[in-house]
């Protein structure tokens, strides 16, 4: 993409494309391991609500600020493995994640302008619905009618763990995952 | 890389995302279709990671325990008058255990009772959370050549933790008692009537099914019972208490919020299925 812009650019070594990759893997990379992360023995009560909270709150942000780092298919992958990791019925994280994320690239416009209050608000509400389909089609794919505590733990655990990662992210955005830098 | 023109290459973006989602729900029913093809997913990812997780256990339960010691250190007052008052009690009833002991030995021995044999084990680190949202189980970390099987009976040191129902080459995961889809046969040890254990989830499985004319009473100890053969009789789960609305759960004597290390008992008993292969069942009747 960066070689259709006119300017003058440093040459292609390798070097340097590795360093974009890894730039442009960095979202990627960071949300997996903090899943995983997510999943160690800690001992907290909630922790499968963290790991889904993790995965919603990663999605959100790079799907606003840096879409070419969270293309759909990556999308796909993440949400197969929070399915696994989380032993969700297959399939239910991935749709999730990925009608999230399409809200998210198609809000841009009108939420990346916004301040950070707006769209944590935006992401809050995003988060409640997002827990709500959870709930509904666990219950729907397993045929049973589900405790309703958990779905509102998880939405508000997600909507509460929003700014701890968005912040970092935030930083991580201008300087460690901008491939421009590289 | 094939050189497509741009308004093609464009089409082609904007129709990931549908296709996408499409392929979404073509995996739930797959899911759904196949249930063995999601267990062994999992199971191969539980597997590779369960090392990782392992390594990790290290350093996390030393933070755990520094934490737990400061705390000790807060309540160290209220904990030493609490213990010398437990111990008091402790001391009687261990008199009362030695009698029984000896009443229970000499019983035997004149009705040729035959021993129950004694059950192997092996002990597991518990190195993962593998429950999800709506699940509640915890995976272990096994060395590449045990000989752990489905159904085997997890115990930690003070009471049933759930049944192991999953295993890979190096992990395998136990589905808790908390579990929603766990059921386990009980007798209430004051009335011998039998029960069914089941989980919802909560901290407190819930009882179900006791017979008619027996009730059970707040504080009464629950044990495993022997019924459909998945459970050996007698193993301690948990202590009765009534809810706020009036329905009888069981506080388990498991610490099923912080287990660490687990027994895995071979008992010979198999007739288990993991919960995603088990037909779903049909509409329960509540007592």
């Amino acid at each position: 993409m960066d070689d259709r812009l006119p300017g003058i650019r440093p040459r292609q070594s390798w070097g340097r494309r590795l360093d974009m990759a890894a730039r442009r893997g960095f979202p990627l990379v960071v949300t997996v391991l903090l899943l995983l992360l997510a999943a160690a023995p800690f001992g907290l009560s909630g922790q499968p609500q963290i790991q889904f909270a993790v995965a919603l709150a990663s999605v959100f942000f790079w799907s606003l600020f840096r879409p070419a780092s969270m293309p759909p298919l990556v999308v796909f992958g993440l949400g197969v493995v929070v399915d696994l990791l989380g032993y969700a019925p297959l399939g239910t994280n991935v749709v999730i994640l990925l009608a999230l994320h399409a809200v998210a690239t198609a809000g841009r416009r009108f939420l990346a302008r916004g301040g950070f209050v707006m769209v944590w608000l935006a992401f809050a509400m995003l988060a409640a619905v997002a827990a709500g389909s959870q709930w509904l089609l666990t219950a729907v794919l397993t045929l049973r009618l589900l405790p309703v505590l958990p779905a509102v733990f998880a939405a508000l655990l997600a909507a509460g763990l929003y700014p701890l990662l968005a912040v970092p992210f935030a930083r991580a955005q201008r300087s460690l995952a901008e491939p421009e830098r590289a | 890389m094939i050189r497509l023109s741009i308004p093609l290459r464009q089409a082609l973006a904007k129709l990931t995302l549908p296709v996408l989602i499409a392929l979404a729900f073509g995996l739930m029913l797959l899911g759904k279709a196949d249930v063995l093809l999601a267990e062994r997913m999992r199971v191969a990812l539980a597997d590779a990671l369960a090392p990782i997780w392992g390594v990790l256990a290290e350093p996390l339960g030393k933070v755990r325990v520094v934490v737990d010691e400061f705390r000790h250190a807060v309540t160290l007052y209220g904990d030493n008058a609490r213990l010398r008052a437990e111990n008091d009690t402790l001391r009687r009833w261990q008199s009362v255990a030695l009698a029984l002991d000896a009443e229970n030995t000499v019983l035997k021995a004149n009705l040729h009772w035959v021993p129950d044999p004694t059950p192997s084990y092996v002990t597991a680190r518990v190195v993962a959370d593998a429950g999800g949202v709506y699940a509640r189980a915890v995976l272990l970390s096994l060395g590449p050549n045990h000989h752990t099987s489905k159904g085997q009976i997890a115990l930690d040191e003070r009471g049933l933790v759930g049944r192991v129902t999953e295993i890979g080459s190096r992990s395998a995961r136990v589905l808790l008692i908390t579990d929603l889809n766990s059921r386990v046969p009980v007798t209430l040890e004051r009335s011998r009537g039998r029960a069914m254990l089941a989980g919802t989830n909560g901290a407190r499985p819930r009882l179900m099914y006791w017979p008619e004319g027996v009730m059970p009473v707040e504080g009464e100890r629950v044990v495993t019972s022997a019924e459909a053969n998945a459970f050996p009789a007698g193993l301690p789960v948990g202590v009765v208490r009534y809810s706020a609305s009036h329905v009888p759960e069981v506080e388990p004597d498991a610490r099923l919020d912080r287990l660490e290390v687990v027994r895995l008992f071979e008992y010979g008993l198999h007739d288990l299925a993991p919960p995603e292969l088990s037909v779903p069942r049909q509409v329960e009747r509540r007592r």
